[in-house]
């Protein structure tokens, strides 16, 4: 019924929907920054530790749309281990990937989180899909005050 | 149901014959604006080819022909709310500039320090920033009457805050979150006992049922014509003419005044005081088409069928595992707010959309409702008098639907 969404629902968003991984309180964390999408209502707070300039953890709370769960949660996994001008590297290359018009995306350097390339085709959900990048971006710029997307 | 004309109607509206995804259109987002009928876009249409000048200005011809057809529609509009007169009747933008009028017209002239502005919980953005921005202004204080879980004013409280130092209320008749249509006689009769005038903001009860500014009573009255079949870009402010005169103008320049010197000016008369400038002349013709067009179909008929439609919709929904409906006050309009268990309202206007059905999700500009119901955003499905069954049908298979894709 929904052969549409295909490219924007795949099975990965369902399923980091249905169990976001790495969805928990962080004590002691070392950043922690809120990110909100007004129009949507979307909201999580993005824990991490950092081991110098390491991202030891990443983890988060919250509440959104599968689209933006599904990305903080493939996020979190995806970042855990890489150094702060590595993750800034992927920040970019999702932000390309999501908004980017026709360039061809580069499969390898996005790896699993080409599941959200679909957005691309949908203006209007590309602010969920990105609100975890620029919370964690504020993260690790050592922003303190909340992220907004308007 | 009823014999209402629905088909008829249907064919009325160009835009209705859309295929949106290559699935027939079924908009249900007429809460946030709804479709033009034919008449309406060949009024513009016609205005435009034959008899456009500006208003109020020349000798010519065309001028006058201009000036007789934007009159003849604020007659239309006088007689559609059943005004007093004419003077009564301001042109604005919509609802939004209708309600910072009065705020920054009546509200600067009346309002001090101290004082108080009643409102209520379900009031939108539009009914809550322009008092928040003149209490700033004032040191006026803003109250706010609770509503009780199921989207309904708690009267009591209301009437409670009326207190010696309220200078205006000013509520919503019907919500756009929730659909509840609030006891505005009561509200009316509950402010006028204590000298307090009321302003109602209209903005979603002027498509779903017949509106008397006198038999109400009420001292203002706002809406916007692209929720009444009518273009974008027009609304009209009703006031009481005692009050209109009483009060400074909104904005200077063309048109509000009647002889300008260096050193004074002369105000016109009304409506002209608040109207500065050349007015939106095309909007205003289409807005009267479309008060003719909803007279021929009746406005109490267009009640009937859409309370028909809501109960149908609502007893569908019901049966739905997982969908909580957001707003139940008995008293209601054609909205259905709803939010489904574990999935976002995001996902399903998406989902909707793919289906061909558009629904609006998020905060529907009305962000403490969310609050007091504890939710990020509803999904909402706003009937129109040419929305049918068989597209209430279509909606609850869509969201029964997108709840099995989501497992
Ligand atoms: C209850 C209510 N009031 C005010 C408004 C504002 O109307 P407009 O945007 O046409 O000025 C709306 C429109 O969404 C509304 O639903």
């Amino acid at each position: 019924m929904f052969d549409d969404l295909r490219d924007l629902y795949q099975e990965v968003i369902f399923d980091h929907n249905r169990n976001p991984r790495n969805f928990r309180i962080m004590e002691n964390a070392d950043r922690q920054v809120e990110g909100f999408n007004p129009l949507c209502g979307d909201r999580l707070t993005l824990f991490l530790k950092m081991d110098g300039n390491v991202i030891a953890d990443a983890s988060f709370q919250g509440s959104g749309c599968a689209i933006s769960t599904a990305s903080v949660s493939l996020m979190t996994e995806i970042v855990k281990g890489k150094t702060e001008q590595e993750a800034e590297e992927l920040f970019k290359i999702f932000h390309e990937m999501t908004t980017g018009k026709d360039e061809e995306i580069n499969l390898e350097a996005v790896g699993k989180l080409a599941v959200l390339a679909g957005v691309r085709e949908y203006p209007a959900r590309v602010k969920c899909a990105t609100l975890a990048w620029h919370t964690l971006d504020a993260a690790l710029k050592n922003e303190q005050k909340p992220v907004s997307t308007e | 149901m009823t014999n209402f004309p629905v088909e008829k109607i249907r064919a009325d509206f160009p835009i209705l014959a859309e295929k949106i995804r290559n699935k027939p259109l079924v908009y249900l987002d007429n809460a946030a604006t709804c479709q033009k009928p034919q008449p309406v876009i060949d009024s513009i249409v016609h205005l435009y080819s034959h008899d456009y000048a500006n208003v109020h200005r020349g000798v010519h011809t065309l001028s006058v022909r201009s000036t007789d057809k934007f009159e003849g529609a604020r007659t239309k509009v006088k007689n559609f709310i059943n005004a007093a007169s004419e003077k009564e009747i301001i042109f604005v933008k919509g609802t939004t500039e209708a309600i910072n009028l009065v705020a920054q017209t009546y509200g600067k002239a009346n309002i001090k320090a101290g004082d108080e502005i009643l409102i209520t919980a379900m009031e939108h953005h539009s009914n809550i920033v322009p008092w928040q921005i003149l209490c700033q202004q004032t040191g006026a204080l803003l109250k706010v009457a609770p509503i009780n879980l199921q989207g309904e004013l708690i009267f009591d409280e209301f009437e409670k805050l009326i207190s010696d130092k309220t200078r205006l209320v000013s509520v919503v008749h019907m919500s756009n979150a929730l659909g509840t249509i609030n006891p505005v006689k009561k509200i009316i009769a509950a402010a006028r006992a204590k000298g307090v005038p009321v302003l109602l903001d209209g903005a979603q009860a002027i498509p779903h049922m017949p509106v008397d500014v006198q038999d109400l009573d009420c001292d203002f009255y706002a809406f916007s014509g692209h929720k009444l079949y009518a273009p974008s870009g027009i609304g009209v402010l009703y006031g009481k003419q005692a009050l209109l005169e009483a009060m400074p103008p909104y904005q200077g320049g063309g048109d509000m005044i009647r002889k300008v010197t260096f050193e004074e000016t002369e105000y016109n008369v009304l409506p002209y005081k608040f109207e500065a400038g050349t007015p939106n002349i095309a909007d205003v013709v289409g807005l009267g088409a479309a008060l003719d067009y909803l007279n021929e179909i009746g406005m109490e008929n267009i009640a009937a069928y859409e309370s028909e439609l809501l109960a149908y919709a609502t007893e569908k929904a019901m049966q739905i595992k997982g969908l909580r409906i957001i707003g139940e006050a008995r008293q209601k309009g054609a909205i259905l707010g709803f939010v489904l268990d574990k999935i976002h309202p995001h996902d399903i206007g998406t989902m909707l959309d793919s289906l061909g059905i558009a629904v609006r999700a998020g905060h529907h500009c009305a962000m403490p409702v969310m609050d007091f119901f504890k939710v990020p955003a509803t999904a909402r499905a706003s009937f129109a008098m040419y929305n049918t069954k068989e597209e209430c049908d279509l909606l609850m298979n869509g969201i029964e639907s997108l709840i099995e894709v989501f497992g």
